[in-house]
């Protein structure tokens, strides 16, 4: 089977997974045996990933060690929009290379464990609300690993609404509670506000050359005008910014939390939210002939790091701490990408998506099994689930940055990308970041898993089907720090750039000490804090007061829309509800109330005594024969 | 010679509408358009008897002929109203009235 048809494959089974269960409804309604469909098809979709990775990673193997290799097909395409000419005007199909496999298989992986997951975490679920679930899941899958194989902006637009309606669909699965609906619409018209640039630009390149595909628009990218390609990729930046989270779009993230748990895990973490990275990293070339627009990606990407680390120091709902975490690992990527290190920003991207599924399923163990998502409602859980606090602490210490977990090859590379692209404030930004992440996690770990109280009931360890993703995805965050070195073929860097020169970027000498010493000072501090009580968290709190309660508001960004929304838009629209009721409309009512006097006054003619009708008659062929006669 | 003829016809057409336009009664406005078409026969047959042909002669049969038929329709619905309306003064029948 060639390259094309595999990825094909792997894009379309979780697709017929959907229609099956989409056009089934007893089998929908079934529950479980609709779980069964959509776990075929996202297995079988990771099966053939696994094996696309296999067989592309054989042939640069072969590539970069004898130079050449063999021929291979990247791009099948289909026409969908066509005109006269060599070529259609929009295409379809899939774009196989390193970039597009290695996050196909992440996306398979991690949707694979995380419908496996659900079964356990889903189980009390109406078998309706089950298949429904399934369904969505199954269509999410679908749409983004059809985003990821774009080989044009107008697919990866398209596949980027259909991951956001999935999404929506998906936050707003509990429907009945209102804090869901309202957080779904909300995660819709958020990400809505970027995508409308994203498809602006789109439509701006396309103007200008005529082109949607990447490969082509890379060509073509060097004849364009500088400021009008930066417009268009600020605007193309817009979308990446409303979906994954940046700074100042990403208020509807911690809100998606009100989904479940898997959701969060899947969508929320590891691969949506990971969108606007990945479409920053497929449309490279043309970001780079933009280095203000890069510039800008890394300070905002700093700046939504560190602003969402100080958020999640704040939260007591442990969902809403991964969430804020999500956002600060996301600028971290998007920081890599703004600093000409989309290698470094990748490897994140990967690691973060192990590391942080895994987190938000084990989170999930724990609040099935305490039934609250309120931190300080938990406690000693480690006693009652050992097995779920050694993956929460493996993910944590993953995401803290501490050798050899994966976190920590990939944080050192986006620091030192970072630091080698000369933005030194994003960087400073970034290693303060470092300690804060450390701080909030082991918060988190703590308050969880040890602390003086005790949680209620009689928590335990998740059924083997919740575990054992966990497991798979704490193998990942163990070992995903192999991928930087070559082990009997490319690393990760050499793989990706096709490339055997290409190496992550390593930084000075001190980065490494630096990063891991903050890291272990924001453990040893929230150990201090949350575990021995010997600082007081009240005397903290009391200490940044100010910040802290600025902080627990959201630093008033949710307000300040609210605000936006009622003053601005509101007042707007009441100015042009005015001006269409009285002035637009005035005009016709006064059209039509005139009509309806010239009636009334016409209808007086109207005796209804035919004679005098008749006079009407007589009279006017008198006058024609008299004009007649004149004439 | 074919003056004479048509004055007598447009003289008659006069009476006949300023009958119809005149009277009151329903009965008074069919007579007075029977007036007027047999004006308008006088006419046809004045054109016929100088150089119109036979045509003119035709004509005026039928136009006796549908007249005929049309006072038979009209008294009809004049009787059909007088029935109805209990009068048939064509001032009370104003139900076209805008």
């Amino acid at each position: 089977m060639t390259l094309t048809a595999l990825a094909a494959l792997v894009v379309v089974l979780p697709f017929v997974a959907a229609v099956i269960l989409g056009a089934c409804p007893p089998l929908r309604r079934a529950g479980r045996p609709a779980a069964v469909v959509a776990l075929a098809g996202s297995g079988l979709s990771l099966i053939l990933a696994v094996r696309l990775v296999a067989e592309l990673w054989g042939m640069v193997r072969t590539t970069l060690a004898l130079g050449a290799g063999p021929p291979r097909e990247v791009l099948l395409t289909i026409a969908w929009l066509p005109q006269a000419g060599p070529e259609p005007l929009a295409s379809v199909g899939v774009l196989v290379d390193p970039l597009s496999t290695a996050m196909a298989a992440l996306v398979a992986l991690v949707a694979f464990l995380v419908q496996l997951y659900s079964l356990g975490y889903m189980a009390e679920q109406r078998p309706g609300s089950l298949g429904r679930y399934y369904l969505y899941h199954s269509l999410f899958v679908f749409s983004m690993l059809g985003l990821v194989f774009a080989p044009n902006f107008v697919q990866m637009f398209v596949f980027w609404e259909l991951v956001g309606l999935c999404s929506y669909l998906l936050i707003g699965f509990y429907y009945q509670r209102p804090a869901a609906a309202a957080a779904a619409v909300k995660a819709f018209w958020v990400t809505k506000l970027g995508d409308v640039g994203f498809l602006i630009g789109i439509v701006l390149l396309w103007g200008a050359t005529g082109l949607f595909a990447f490969p082509a628009l890379a060509r073509a990218v060097t004849a364009l005008n500088p400021g009008f390609l930066a417009l268009c990729m600020f605007l193309v930046y817009l979308g990446a910014v409303g979906k994954s989270a940046q700074f100042p779009l990403h208020v509807w993230l911690p809100d998606a939390m009100e989904g479940p748990t898997p959701v969060s895990a899947l969508i929320h973490a590891a691969t949506m939210v990971a969108a606007g990275v990945y479409l920053v990293e497929r449309a490279y070339p043309l970001f780079l002939a933009a280095p203000a627009v890069l510039a800008l990606m890394a300070w905002v990407g700093a700046f939504t790091a560190l602003l969402a680390a100080s958020l999640a120091l704040v939260q007591t709902d442990i969902k809403r701490v991964l969430a804020y975490s999500t956002v600060s690992q996301l600028g971290y990527m998007m920081a890599a990408l703004g600093g000409g290190a989309p290698l470094a920003g990748f490897f994140h991207l990967l690691t973060h998506g192990f590391f942080k599924a895994l987190l938000f399923l084990a989170a999930g163990a724990v609040i099935h099994a305490v039934a609250t998502n309120d931190m300080f409602r938990m406690g000693r859980l480690a006693r009652g689930m050992p097995k779920t606090t050694a993956a929460f602490v493996i993910g944590a210490v993953a995401l803290a940055g501490l050798p050899p977990f994966s976190g920590f090859f990939s944080k050192e590379s986006v620091l030192a990308g970072v630091w080698e692209g000369g933005l030194y404030v994003p960087f400073v930004m970034l290693t303060l970041t470092v300690f804060l992440t450390a701080f909030y996690m082991f918060r988190v770990v703590f308050l969880t898993f040890g602390g003086p109280r005790q949680a209620e009931g009689d928590p335990h360890d998740p059924p083997a089907v919740m575990l054992g993703p966990m497991w798979v995805l704490t193998a990942g965050a163990l070992a995903g720090g192999v991928l930087v070195a070559e082990w009997g073929g490319p690393s990760l860097a050499q793989f990706v750039a096709e490339n055997v020169d290409a190496t992550l970027p390593h930084g000075p000498w001190w980065l490494t000490p630096i990063s891991v010493v903050l890291a272990v000072a924001g453990i040893v501090g929230a150990w201090l804090v949350y575990q021995r009580e010997a600082v007081s968290a009240a005397t903290l709190r009391r200490e940044f007061g100010p910040l802290a309660r600025a902080a627990e508001r959201g630093y008033g960004l949710d307000a300040a829309y609210g605000a936006l929304y009622r003053r601005v838009l509101l007042g707007t629209a009441g100015v042009i509800g005015w001006i269409d009721r009285y002035l637009v409309d005035g005009v016709v009512n006064l059209a039509s109330a005139w009509t309806l006097r010239a009636g009334a006054r016409l209808r007086t003619m109207q005796t209804g005594r035919a004679q005098d009708y008749l006079y009407g008659v007589a009279v006017g062929f008198l006058l024609l024969a008299l004009l007649w006669g004149a004439w | 010679m074919l003056k004479a003829y048509l004055l007598v016809a447009a003289a008659v057409f006069a009476i006949g509408l300023f009958g119809v336009l005149t009277r009151r009664n329903a009965v008074g406005i069919l007579l007075g358009i029977e007036l007027m078409f047999n004006a308008v026969n006088i006419n046809l047959l004045a054109f016929a008897r100088f150089g119109g042909g036979v045509a003119g002669w035709i004509l005026a049969l039928f136009t006796i002929a549908i007249t005929v038929a049309e006072i038979a329709v009209g008294l009809a619905i004049v009787i059909v109203i007088f029935r109805v309306r209990r009068t048939v003064e064509a001032d009370h029948l104003t139900l076209l009235r805008g």
